[in-house]
């Protein structure tokens, strides 16, 4: 064979690593347009409902404090969040991730745990958080993966179980962080920046790297896309399922740590109904329930917007319940809004053409091609091969 | 003797249902192209998957340089240096044409990905293959079938393999690329990689092919056979097991010049894809559109049928005109399209076949609402005899079947389906040749019937056998309406060449991604 090419790895090692960043200037719109263009549905809804909140309540909204507040608040479920867009890039989904939040902040503010903490330092309780999230994680993917249960319903049962082992550990008594240092640590700020925010923000950037910049990122995509593509394309799909998990068990344990350090107490009842919020979050940041395309930023403004809701509501003194409907709302606007504005990348015709999705059942024609959905399945004209979304 | 690079021994692979392989044998030298021949279903792509580590074999052996191996997983096969290019173009949709090609074996370090140099190595093994336009970070799913099976090529390629599988790549490729294929091909060899290659067209086969291996239901019955002194007739019998004509049927008498047209076409045009497209198909008359991949022609098809709306232009059907862009009401005015892409645009995998085939037909089988299952299969076992669909079991499961059977199921749909006007995109694509010798004759039958039909074909010859006129298209646009007879290969090829030529090989445009 000619040399024009190499193994990948074999090449990897001549050029500097400067390389990477050559990627956005062969993209035409800047590095920034990007993220920004494809994810404008969302950035507006954002928008809007800071104008919102401004209009309402312009004395608190705009204050720092409640931005601080704000952001905070999407720290924890946002930390979670970054974990369920990778399971769900990867054609998975994730129900039992508030039941890991509880069960890891139970497990690390024990009296044996904080006791052992006393000792040595209070990083045992966030080593054991932790791994109490990535343990019960690893217990999922092994599930899944090797034993082909179905996810949704493996990580169901985990939710309970999780729970209810919480509760049992707990006695059902919220467990009282005694640790000092752990608390200031936590609760303190760099810069005026809450340590919870600087921890989240971490996260979301591990989690940016991670799914664009490695080859672990590029095969959950592939994973999710065409598993069997993936499969016979040498990539191990079982390990690398089990090993997504992992992942969103070990954002849980985080989470936990964050939440045991803002509510200074371990609780199984923390965490409730998570699952829902974080999947809520990912779906209206862009990334397909069916796997193979999402985005990490998509994601955090997804958390912000739903945080947002919220303080906009309580500032304004609204119900719970109408928040709620708020966010069913806001769910399907956001989702709509995407998907015209985003170029055709997440058009309605591109869904229907996932593996095994009956392509035929509408018309008797057997045929959808493109219809009148631009850049829809059967080719896209010659005018724009869309890129892969890059965020 | 050299050792052979690989042997194949008694290789047995059972399905729930079927035996697909039942003691197959293969030896494969280095720096030959070995060719498999074997009918819709005889077990050629079940046989790659066990060699590539996809599917375990029940029994059998397997030697590689002469030691025994045992491929247990697809890497255990690319570790040993086999590199294969599936039937099924098994692509990731949402991953970009570099990512794809480098997907498992990405450029990185220390798990950090380096697009830059990815995207560079397949702009080169692309540009290799002749298609220096498909741009590396464009999203393969975005892509027709032509420029996905290049990069599934360039997939392989880049693996630096010693073996390289290939099934049927040729299938959905026009003539120009499959050229550049086969010099892909013998560079390859030159340099001791050896190839094993899939193709239901014998032409193909006599060109690059040094020795062939015929199976048929699942055992060799033929090895080593020297492919360019074997005659065709033997190849076919031995496939077949039977004596077949590789014939076309015989035209009728041309309908008279004043009969109304069934189907006008008239200035039609779709911006970026074709322009001004005009023809005319009597009821009773086989219409071929001939020409490059990528010139327009399904594009036409789709337009014509409302799929896309046409941006200019009249499509009439017995006299009224059709609503542009509006599929039901082409399906209400009794026009049918096969469509080109059949797994993703018409097939439901997972449902039987005898489901998949009245699928079109769903009213002649239901009494107020209510289906008659009964009639339902009877149909289409009819059309699967007529078809030749192996195995010859209606409740199948599509996703089983082989891909030429697949295919075979999606005609049938059509051809059971009463349509006045009937759109056949590539309609023998993967299908073997005791097959297509029916289909040309079912083809025809129709149009005895008085059916207006219009095929697309990459297969020159099989226009020009098939129909009664022919429109040679190129880049968009009609460069000779003649009837069959008047045309050859040669001419309709120097036709497509000068075009391509005078328009600086712009038949290619419809890939690239800012032409419009
Ligand atoms: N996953 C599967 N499950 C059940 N049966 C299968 C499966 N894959 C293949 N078969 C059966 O095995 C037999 C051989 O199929 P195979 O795909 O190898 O044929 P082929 O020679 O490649 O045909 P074609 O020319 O149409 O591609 C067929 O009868 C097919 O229905
Ligand atoms: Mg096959």
């Amino acid at each position: 064979m000619s040399g024009s090419t190499t193994a990948a790895g074999v090449g990897a090692s001549q050029e500097p690593a400067g390389t990477t960043a050559g990627r956005g200037s062969s993209r035409g719109p800047g590095f920034l347009a990007g993220p920004v263009g494809r994810n404008l549905g969302l950035v507006i809804a954002l928008a809007v409902l800071c104008v919102v909140g401004a209009i309402t309540a312009p004395d608190q909204f705009l204050d720092v404090d409640n931005v601080l507040t704000i952001l905070r608040l999407a720290s924890v479920i946002g930390v979670v969040s970054i974990g369920m867009t990778f399971v769900i890039i990867g054609g998975g989904i994730d129900l039992s991730v508030g039941a890991l939040v509880a069960l890891s902040s139970v497990w690390a503010t024990t009296l044996a745990t904080q006791q052992m903490a006393e000792d040595v330092h209070w990083i045992v309780m966030v080593f054991t958080a932790l791994a109490v999230g990535a343990g019960a994680g690893l217990v999922n993917g092994v599930v899944i993966a090797y034993g082909k249960l179905v996810a949704f319903i493996a990580t169901l049962a985990m939710l309970a179980a999780a729970r209810g082992l919480a509760e049992i550990i707990a006695n059902r008594r919220t467990q009282i962080v005694q640790d000092r240092d752990f608390l200031a640590f936590f609760s303190g700020d760099v810069l005026g920046v809450p340590t919870l925010v600087i921890i989240f923000a971490l996260v979301a950037l591990a989690g940016w790297v991670l799914l664009n910049r490695t080859t672990f990122g590029r095969r959950t995509f592939a994973v999710g896309g065409n598993a069997e593509a993936a499969r016979l394309a040498g990539i191990r799909v079982q390990r690398h399922t089990m090993w997504l998990y992992v992942l969103s068990g070990l954002t849980c344990g985080i989470a936990a740590v964050m939440l045991m350090a803002r509510t200074t107490t371990g609780s199984s009842t923390h965490g409730t109904l998570y699952e829902l919020d974080a999947i809520a979050a990912v779906v209206i940041g862009g990334t397909l329930l069916i796997g193979g395309r999402g985005t990490i930023v998509g994601t955090v403004l997804g958390v912000l917007i739903f945080t947002t809701l919220g303080n906009v509501f309580t500032l304004n003194n609204l119900s719970s319940s109408a928040q709620a409907v708020a966010r069913g709302v806001i769910i399907v606007v956001a989702v709509l809004l995407q998907m015209r504005l985003a170029t055709g990348n997440f058009s309605l015709g591109r869904l229907g053409r996932g593996p095994g999705a009956p392509a035929a059942t509408g018309a008797p024609a057997g045929t959808v091609s493109g219809g009148s959905v631009p850049g829809g399945p059967g080719g896209t004209p010659p005018g724009g091969a869309p890129e892969r979304p890059q965020t | 003797m050299t050792t052979p690079l690989l042997e194949m021994h008694g290789i047995v692979k059972s399905f729930p249902g079927v035996r697909a392989l039942d003691g197959v044998d293969l030896d494969v030298r280095a720096g030959e192209v070995h060719c498999l021949l074997g009918q819709n279903g005889a077990g050629k792509s079940t046989l790659i998957k066990v060699l590539a580590g996809a599917h375990q074999p029940d029994a059998g052996r397997i030697t590689w340089r002469g030691e025994p191996v045992s491929l247990s997983t697809p890497q255990a096969a690319m570790s040993l240096g086999i590199a294969t290019i599936y039937q099924e173009l098994d692509l990731v949709a949402g991953l970009t044409v570099a990512d794809n090609i480098f997907l498992g074996r990405e450029f990185s370090r220390l798990g950090l990905t380096r697009p830059a140099e990815g995207n560079r190595a397949a702009t080169a093994l692309l540009t290799r293959l002749g298609h220096p336009e498909i741009r590396p970070t464009a999203e393969v799913g975005s892509l027709p079938a032509a420029a996905q099976q290049m990069v599934s090529i360039a997939r392989a390629l880049s693996q630096d393999a010693k073996l390289i599988i290939m099934d049927e790549p040729s299938a959905v490729l026009d003539n120009e690329e499959v050229e550049r294929l086969f010099a892909v091909m013998r560079d390859l060899t030159a340099d001791d990689v050896a190839v094993v290659y899939i193709s239901h067209r014998l032409e193909e086969i006599r060109q690059v092919g040094d020795r062939i291996t015929v199976l048929k239901d699942g055992r060799t019955v033929a090895t080593g056979l020297p492919a360019r002194e074997t005659p065709t007739r033997e190849v076919i019998t031995l496939m077949t097991g039977r004596d077949i004509e590789y014939v076309f049927p015989e035209r009728r008498a041309r309908p008279a010049q004043d009969e109304a047209p069934l189907l006008e076409v008239e200035g039609l045009g779709l911006r970026g894809s074709f322009a001004d497209v005009t023809f005319t198909v009597r009821a009773g008359e086989v219409v071929g559109l001939a020409g490059l991949v990528g010139s327009g022609r399904s594009e036409i098809l789709e337009t014509v049928y409302g799929a896309r709306r046409a941006g200019a232009g009249t499509v009439r059907v017995a006299g009224r005109r059709l609503r542009p862009g509006d599929v039901a009401a082409a399906v209400a005015a009794g026009v049918g399209l096969a469509p080109e892409e059949r797994k993703s645009q018409a097939l439901l995998l997972g449902e039987s076949v005898y489901r998949n085939i009245s699928i079109s037909s769903l009213a002649r089988f239901a009494r107020g609402g209510f289906l008659s299952g009964g009639s339902e299969k009877a149909a289409a076992r009819e059309q699967v005899a007529a078809l030749d669909v192996r195995p010859a079991d209606v409740d199948r499961e599509v996703r089983t079947l082989s891909g030429g059977n697949q295919q075979k199921v999606v005609l049938a749909r059509w051809l059971l389906r009463d349509c006045r006007v009937l759109l056949l995109d590539e309609p023998t694509r993967g299908v073997d040749v005791g097959a297509r010798s029916e289909i040309y004759a079912l083809i025809r039958d129709l149009a005895d019937r008085g059916v207006a039909v219009v095929v697309v074909s990459s297969e020159i010859p099989e226009v020009l056998g098939l129909a009664d006129r022919v429109l040679v298209i190129g880049d968009g646009r009609v460069l000779a309406a003649e009837p069959a007879g008047a045309l050859d290969e040669h001419r309709v090829l120097d036709l497509v060449m000068e075009d391509a030529a005078a328009h600086g090989g712009a038949a290619h445009a419809p890939y690239e991604g800012d032409v419009a």
